[in-house]
């Protein structure tokens, strides 16, 4: 009888304890630095401010991602269209709002007034219908609302575009030939069927938002780090409350991350072999 | 064998009839001038090589493809356009949706729903397109995935499947719809020769159970045995159609014989 030896990777194992060395020494040296200011870092964790300042970040991360979502798709569809109108009006809308920043998208949201002094609800080119003045329509939580669900709606179309080219034609056609509309084929047989391809850049997106939420600052909107901002810039405790801000996004991040793998193995379990 | 059908099929009520059916891709004629009617009941196989319009002629018959010129009737219904006296209008989504569930298709590459178990392929269409309850679309779909064969297997996703049960699996979802016709659109060319005579034997059952049945194929000892008719296509035209011993062993045109000694 034989005994196998599997060979020893002695590099590998030289460069794994001279990296645990590396990271050890650098944990120390952060919670030995009295720099960080840990205790100041526990003292602002729960404090109501950073709470709430948490509670929209994860609000306007969901919101905008929802809307994103629901605008890909449609946009995705459209410029899928045989139409040249219709789909040279989703390229349109594609090609603008991700090739401007996001940041000039939220400002411009939030002074739409200036441009458009009042919004009405009419028929077009006649005096029929009502108006509202854009600052009491425009508040700065739906220019939030508005500048990135309209950015990640550009985004996402794109995702959504490349998970139904994704599914096979033929899927469509034996959805088509069962007597299915193509409405109907795009909702039960072809979309179902793009979402493993969709997921993981959509749980990407999602945790970009999270933290592209902040930008909402420059227009006064108090998210997590923008209220992190506003306790520093009176004790002058900046790092401590940047990491307060920075462990609530990792944890935030930690949980986007676990629900998205549970989603992809949801929509895996046609790819399984077992039954 | 033969199945029991008339010698003569103008016997028979005809179910899918051509009437002078043209169709380009752009310069490209691809059906010309088709004349044919299939009777109820029958089985015709579409032979001819490549590009000579075989399978365009039968993804017409669903409306898969827009013809450009004649008509193509099932059961009476025009296909896919409604006559206002000298115009044929397009049917609305919706109504051409309602004619192709009763017409059928098996395709070449099976098609099946990748997310969804045998099943509930076979029970996909029957529940939302034509609206039966689900209890009933289950007792159904696990009769016909029985009768094909795969009892042993309805939970599998079709991944899980090999080839030939894919397609016998794409025949029960084609049957779930209690179709007028099935058209079959090389329904063995993608399978490994092993597992062509699964799919074949399935199809000999429908055939002699009345199905009228349109098949495209390279197959031609099934041509032979299963179909009452074979229609030798080239170039967009029907050149001859008859009974298979006519066509194969005595065909009347020199491009048909050629074609034959190919493939034979």
């Amino acid at each position: 009888m034989l005994t196998y030896v599997p060979a020893r990777a002695w590099g590998t194992r030289v460069a794994a304890v001279l990296l645990s060395l590396a990271v050890v020494y650098f944990l120390v040296s952060i919670a030995g630095n009295s720099n960080f200011g840990w205790s100041t870092v526990g003292e602002y964790l729960f404090d109501a401010r950073i709470l709430s300042g948490l509670y929209l970040t994860l609000w306007l991360t969901l919101v905008t991602m929802a809307i994103g979502v629901v605008l890909g798709t449609v946009f995705a569809v459209m410029a899928m269209s045989r139409n040249v109108v219709i789909s040279t009006v989703a390229n349109a809308y594609i090609w603008f709002f991700r090739g401007t920043p996001v940041l000039v998208q939220l400002i411009f949201w939030y002074n739409l007034g200036a441009l458009f002094p009042e919004l009405s609800i009419g028929i077009p080119f006649t005096s029929w219908g009502v108006s509202v003045p854009t600052n009491t329509l425009i508040s700065p939580i739906t220019a939030a609302v508005l500048g990135l669900g309209l950015n990640e709606g550009a985004y996402m179309s794109e995702i959504i575009r490349s998970g139904l080219l994704a599914v096979d034609p033929g899927q469509r056609q034996a959805a088509t030939s069962l007597g299915m509309t193509a409405r109907k084929a795009l909702w039960r047989i072809v979309l179902p069927q793009a979402m493993p391809v969709i997921i993981p850049p959509t749980g990407n997106q999602t945790i970009g938002m999270l933290k592209t939420s902040s930008l909402v600052s420059v227009i006064s909107l108090s998210d997590l780090l923008y209220s992190a901002q506003t306790i520093y810039s009176r004790n002058f405790q900046t790092i401590p409350l940047l990491i307060v801000a920075c462990l609530w996004y990792l944890l935030a991040t930690t949980i986007l991350s676990w629900l998205q793998s549970r989603i992809e193995r949801h929509f895996a379990r046609s790819r399984n072999v077992s039954t | 064998m033969m199945h029991s059908l008339p010698e003569t099929t103008a016997m028979r009520a005809p179910m899918i009839v051509f009437d002078r059916v043209s169709k380009n891709f752009g310069d490209l004629s691809v059906l010309r001038d088709i004349n044919l009617t299939v009777a109820a009941g029958e089985v015709i196989s579409l032979i001819g090589p490549s590009g000579s319009g075989k399978s365009t002629l039968l993804r017409c018959v669903n409306h898969l493809e827009r013809i450009e010129r004649g008509s193509i009737t099932v059961d009476g219904e025009l296909i896919g356009y409604r006559r206002v006296g000298n115009l044929a209008h397009e049917l609305p989504e919706k109504l051409i949706a309602r004619q192709r569930a009763r017409i059928a298709m098996v395709f070449q590459n099976f098609n099946l729903f990748g997310h969804k178990t045998a099943l509930e392929n076979v029970m996909e269409a029957p529940v939302h397109v034509l609206g039966i309850p689900r209890r009933e679309a289950e007792a159904q779909a696990v009769k016909l995935l029985t009768r094909v064969g795969l009892s042993d297997k309805m939970n599998n996703y079709p991944r899980m499947l090999s080839g030939g049960q894919q397609q016998r699996v794409a025949i029960a979802r084609a049957l779930a719809m209690k179709p007028k016709v099935i058209l079959f659109d090389e329904p063995t060319s993608a399978l490994d020769p092993e597992l062509v005579g699964e799919v074949l034997d399935v199809m000999r059952d429908l055939a002699s159970d009345g199905m009228t049945m349109m098949v495209v194929t390279h197959e031609m000892s099934f041509a032979r045995e299963v179909c009452h008719r074979i229609a030798f296509m080239e170039a967009g035209r029907i050149v001859e159609c008859g009974k298979p011993a006519e066509v194969l062993d005595s065909p009347a045109f020199e491009r048909t014989r050629a074609f034959l000694s190919r493939v034979q």
